[in-house]
């Protein structure tokens, strides 16, 4: 007797794209006599990457894992690598394609709050009918009826249509009918923590009380803070299948490193640009310490050169060039734009080196770099961008290891110095 | 290795033709009488009249359908007072038609709470035919203050027979044969949204040619258009049993009855293979 209450076996899901079929009737024609003689229709572009043809795909490619009862596992994962899929098929809200999902126990599934409020119905009403919709019998939620009123903060409105709330009441009162569901297995959307801080705060503690009872939590997110508070194992996703299975930390760093990859040399895949208009490139990014050696690790308080190797395939007027570092939660912490050291200038075309030395003292952690290249003519257009490229680490140790970042955790991502002034008082 | 644990649920790809988890419809039996209270509760909120509506709506068709089609057309309606003949024919109708109209669009009114959470989809269009059951019973009560009304005031002679029995399986025929088409066609619109535009003009074809507001023998030599239509015999068995008027057709009763339980089983498969992969195609 084993303790698994989730076995995912062989999961995948295939979606076609476009209307009904693919996009048109000769296009459909097409592939199927291609798909007769043997071969692939002739209409897609040479170089096409077919995992990303827009009239299918496979969202999850045979995904295969178990959860133990009382484990708190992530679900990690890019935009489209399939966790919003996997979501839906253990809600039972899409079935697979292929393969079985077994599980032990209830599972309720969160992946929004307030499913099936009806604006008429008044707050008591609500309750129960969303009770039930989250699979709460009528006396489950009778018994529960008064803490779940209590939990929400609105017992003066309960009889009120719902349509009457203001957007803050309505929120808890949905989230108070849902923290108060008891299965066995919880599934949770992290669209679900939106919102103010607090109310983040709040699901956030609901949930670690939930696993802290003996119950599975599934928590899918790319907010990686959260994962990190939260699980005790991850799964990270990546184009439908699963790349990594294992703690939670080092989940978080393999979710790191799918960043845009740079090879030793730095230099910059063809495809790495989110946005471009052809005629310029990114073709190398370089991180040098002062003893001029190519790295990708810092450490604190040391300061390093940036460089940057940029083709222009036309000649470009008043050309801004930004460079910005960001963390993995896709903030940015640091930016710097050529236009603001000195003015726009024409640039010729041709290949140009360029170098930014900086010292942005930044804390401990993991960072990235955003690289773009614009034109500021007579409209702005941006020629180049590429987004969370390159990986480097800052260590918590200064160079010559006298000093250590003095917490284990960084607030924040840059120091900024302050003046501290210190006096005993009389 | 043999598995031999027990699991509480196994999540798998679309299989059986007909897979109606009875037990999970059980379970969540309070589900279905809540959304049969929010249909009630939501329909008449800021009204001023609320549920007096379920009386206002078919006397006002009655008052309309004795004006257009007894008074100008001059129908013949068996023999039958008029606003006896045409409330009965009304609240049947009306009964059938809400049942179809209001299941048809399960999936698309519902796409939002059907993409977020699980439960068995079949709970919305089984509440949605316990709704429209309660009306029918409202108009029902309606339909024999006119009875007696006609009885005791008018003294009008009206025979009513053992047939009444029949009425309560007449209703649940009208009843499985709205549902079936009802989910039948929830599940094609999932696909073609071109059938809900044409539903709303393929039932007033329809009510036309079932005995609504003319009585069966009317068409004559055409009388095989008022045969193949399984609504005939119900309407015109209910008039018989509550009315005295038409005929009592035993066969008839029959055919609707297996009608609506084909009807219904298609309606099933069809459902029970949309509602797990809808979520993709909406």
């Amino acid at each position: 007797m084993s303790n698994t209450v989730i076995k995912v076996d062989n999961i995948s899901k295939y979606y076609r794209l476009g209307v009904v079929n693919t996009g048109t009737l000769k296009d459909d024609l097409r592939l199927r006599m291609a798909k007769m003689r043997g071969k692939e229709a002739d209409f897609y572009k040479i170089g096409e990457d077919r995992s990303t043809d827009s009239d299918f795909m496979w969202a999850l490619n045979d995904v295969s894992f178990e959860v133990k009862q009382g484990e708190v596992l992530g679900i990690v994962g890019k935009n489209g690598a399939g966790k919003s899929t996997l979501l839906k098929i253990l809600s039972r809200v899409t079935a697979p394609t292929s393969g079985n999902i077994k599980v032990k126990g209830r599972i309720a599934s969160l992946l929004e709050v307030g499913t099936g409020f009806h604006p008429e119905l008044t707050g008591r009403e609500n309750i129960f009918l969303n009770g039930a919709i989250l699979g709460m019998s009528k006396q489950e939620i009778k018994s529960k009826f008064d803490e779940i009123v209590d939990f929400s903060g609105v017992e003066r409105y309960i009889d009120t249509p719902v349509k009457r709330y203001s957007s803050g009441m309505y929120v808890r009162l949905a989230f108070a009918v849902a923290a108060h569901l008891e299965p066995e297995i919880l599934i949770v959307d992290e669209v679900l923590a939106v919102g103010d801080a607090e109310f983040q705060a709040k699901c956030l503690g609901k949930m670690k009380d939930v696993s802290g009872q003996g119950r599975t939590v599934l928590f899918v997110s790319h907010s990686m803070a959260a994962v990190k508070k939260l699980c005790t194992r991850a799964i990270v996703l990546k184009k439908g299948k699963i790349t990594l299975d294992s703690d939670v930390i080092s989940g978080i760093e393999d979710y790191l490193n799918t960043g845009v990859g740079v090879s030793d040399e730095g230099i910059i895949p063809d495809n790495a640009s989110s946005y471009t208009t052809g005629d310029a490139k990114f073709k190398s990014i370089v991180v040098k310490n002062k003893k001029n050696e190519s790295t990708n690790t810092l450490y604190y308080e040391q300061a390093f050169t940036v460089e940057l190797e940029l083709e222009l395939f036309r000649d470009v007027e008043k050309a801004i060039i930004d460079f910005s570092i960001g963390n993995f939660e896709n903030r940015f912490s640091y930016t710097s734009t050529f236009e603001i050291s000195k003015n726009p200038i024409d640039l010729k075309k041709g290949t140009y080196t360029l170098s930014i030395d900086i010292d942005p003292k930044l804390l401990p952690g993991n960072y990235n770099f955003y690289l773009g290249v614009h034109e500021m003519s007579k409209v702005s257009i941006t020629l180049d961008m590429v987004e969370r490229i390159k990986i480097i680490t800052v260590l918590p140790i200064t160079e010559n290891n006298n000093i250590r970042y003095p917490l284990d955790v960084s607030l924040g991502n840059i120091r900024i110095d302050g003046n501290w002034k210190i006096n005993k008082q009389l | 290795m043999r598995d031999n644990e027990h699991w509480d649920l196994v999540i798998k790809p679309k299989s059986n033709w007909l897979d109606i988890n009875f037990a999970d419809l059980w379970r969540y039996r309070d589900l279905i009488l809540l959304f049969v209270r929010r249909d009630f509760v939501a329909q008449y909120k800021q009204t001023i009249l609320g549920p007096v509506w379920h009386i206002i709506q078919p006397l006002f068709t009655t008052f309309l359908y004795a004006v257009v089609f007894g008074e100008i057309a001059n129908l013949k309606t068996d023999g039958s007072p008029r606003p006896l003949f045409y409330l009965s024919g009304i609240i049947m109708w009306n009964f059938f038609s809400g049942c179809l109209l209001n299941t048809a669009n399960t999936f698309i009114a519902n796409a939002g709470i059907f993409g977020k959470i699980y439960f068995p989809r079949l709970v919305i269009p089984i509440s949605t035919v316990i709704s429209n059951s309660i009306r029918f019973g409202i108009q029902f009560f309606l339909l024999i203050d006119f009875l007696l009304f006609y009885i005791f005031v008018r003294d009008i002679h009206i025979s009513i027979t053992y047939y009444v029995l029949y009425v309560p399986i007449l209703i649940i025929i009208m009843g499985v044969m709205g549902l079936g088409f009802g989910i039948m066609i929830s599940s094609l619109t999932t696909k073609y949204r071109d059938i809900a535009l044409f539903l709303g003009f393929a039932l007033q074809l329809l009510m036309y040619l079932t005995p609504v507001i003319y009585p069966a023998s009317l068409w004559g030599k055409y009388q095989w258009v008022m045969d193949i239509n399984p609504m005939t015999p119900i309407i015109e068995s209910f008039r018989h049993a509550m009315l005295g008027s038409g005929h009592f057709d035993m066969t008839g009763i029959i055919y609707s009855g297996i009608f609506s339980i084909v009807v219904f089983l298609i309606g099933a498969i069809l459902f029970t293979r949309t509602e797990k992969t809808f979520m993709d195609t909406v």
